[in-house]
């Protein structure tokens, strides 16, 4: 039996997930944030970290298809999870073209290039994350249910309208919105 | 300051009862860990107190939503998510749904759990005046055995609940037929979305012929913990809703709530809106 008296010790443990679609082992003390696993372990720094505390949908990310905020989740439960970073979205269609930075952009990213949707960038991987994983559950949302998708993500630049404009943009263009990771 | 990760220990139990051995043989030194969209936060912030947690967040038995003729049983792993795609709740239950609606963000309401919002024991959480309208209970399991209790009575002081250390919530039910009830749940706070709330007022009541027949009000951030306003209740059963029935409820309810001024609103604010909130669920019941 453990000693309970002593100051806790833990030991990093490996963790078996799927990221992008890719087979990882990644190694990780079990209460360290995914971000920071994602981020320093695994290289993909798309991922950014805003607030830390869950306000903010910077660290969004999908996780066994579900949004979540990755600053809230413990590697230890990051074990055996299928998980779906900005790094994954683009290139998930060929079907989808028409901008000249990128054809193989999500739509939701294409219409955030064609409408101003990011400025400074901290907030738009959340931004991109919250609006794929709403059309992939809603293909045809209401402005209403497009304000509630993306309630969860916080941007101090673009005072949201051109954000919301390109998320109904992206409804409107594409008739393959992307499908969730499962 | 954020705190020394290396110091926290996880593990995952193999099964739900390798859970509460562990739990049993070491108690108090384990805490059960799902969604952890309260506990990440303190980790964050420094301030978490724990050092060691088990994630309980795979275990079947404390997952689902289970109809049966008397009660609605949900598993304590119940997402908030869950809650509000669920028909029979939305049904017959609408303000736990509403309450799962305004917590959070959909990210929040993906990884929060019922019973993680029931042990977190946060008098400013959002499902806890529903589950109190509705007269839920909760089943208590441990190595020796499971027991039934009112959620009524279980919160014992600020943030603290009648849970042994060797306990786990495995689920939370709720007793139907109120279908016919008419329900409100309003919360207030600095802005529509996404914030904890300066005051959370859920009701329900049962009208006969013009008289209030039955009658339940919950309120959190009003008090050291969430409350049912029993004596304001009293005032309004049995009776018409004339006006001066209303202004006295309205007394009583001032007097039975304690708010506190804190960083999100002012005691005088909140008794107040606590009052005008009485007062709109009254106008919303039919004649």
């Amino acid at each position: 039996m453990p000693d309970s008296s002593r100051p806790g010790q833990g030991r990093k443990i490996f963790l078996d997930c799927e990221i992008n679609g890719r087979a990882l082992t990644l190694e990780a003390y079990p209460m360290a944030r995914l971000l920071d696993v994602l981020r320093e372990q695994a290289g993909l720094t798309g991922t950014k970290e805003g607030c830390g505390e869950g306000e903010c949908g910077a660290c969004a990310v999908e996780f066994n298809g579900l949004l979540v905020n990755s600053c809230l989740v413990p590697a230890l439960q990051a074990a055996s999870a299928k998980i779906r970073t900005i790094e994954g979205i683009a290139g998930g269609n060929p079907l989808q073209h028409g901008h000249p930075l990128g054809e193989r952009l999500d739509a939701v990213q294409q219409a955030f290039l064609a409408h101003g949707g990011a400025q400074c960038g901290i907030c738009t991987p959340g931004m991109i994350l919250a609006a794929v994983n709403l059309l992939a559950r809603n293909p045809h949302p209401s402005e209403s249910e497009i304000r509630e998708g993306l309630a969860g993500n916080l941007c101090r630049c673009t005072g949201y309208t051109k954000i919301f404009e390109s998320v109904l943009a992206a409804c409107r263009t594409t008739e393959f919105p992307s499908e969730p990771q499962r | 300051m954020r705190s020394y990760v290396p110091a926290y220990e996880m593990e995952t139990p193999r099964d739900l009862s390798d859970a509460l051995e562990r739990l049993a043989q070491e108690p108090g030194v384990w805490k059960p860990f799902a969604g952890g969209t309260d506990l990440m936060v303190l980790l964050e912030a420094g301030k978490l107190p724990h050092r060691r947690f088990l994630n309980v967040s795979e275990f079947s038995e404390l997952r689902g939503i289970e109809i049966m003729p008397e009660y609605v049983t949900l598993g304590a792993l119940t997402t908030y998510t869950e809650i509000r795609r669920s028909e029979v709740l939305a049904r017959e239950f609408p303000l736990l749904c509403r309450a799962a609606a305004e917590t959070g963000s959909v990210a929040t309401q993906n990884r929060g759990t019922l019973g993680g919002n029931i042990a977190n024991a946060s008098p400013a959480a959002d499902s806890p005046p529903a589950l109190l309208v509705y007269d839920a209970e909760l089943e208590l399991v441990s190595v020796s055995g499971a027991r039934w209790v009112a959620y009524q009575g279980f919160w014992t002081g600020y943030k603290q609940i009648g849970l042994r250390a060797d306990e786990l919530i495995r689920a939370i039910r709720l007793p139907r037929g109120m279908r016919s009830w008419s329900h409100y749940y309003r919360k207030v706070g600095t802005r529509r979305a996404q914030a904890i709330s300066k005051v959370c007022f859920a009701a329900a009541a049962r009208m006969d012929a013009g008289r209030v027949a039955d009658v339940r009000v919950a309120l959190g951030s009003v008090a050291p913990m969430v409350l049912r306003a029993v004596e304001t209740e009293k005032i309004l059963r049995d009776r018409k809703l004339t006006r001066e029935n209303l202004r006295a409820a309205q007394d009583v309810l001032a007097r039975e709530i304690a708010p506190i001024d804190d960083m999100r609103s002012t005691a005088r604010y909140r008794g107040r809106i606590a009052q005008n909130l009485l007062a709109e669920f009254c106008a919303t019941l039919p004649a």
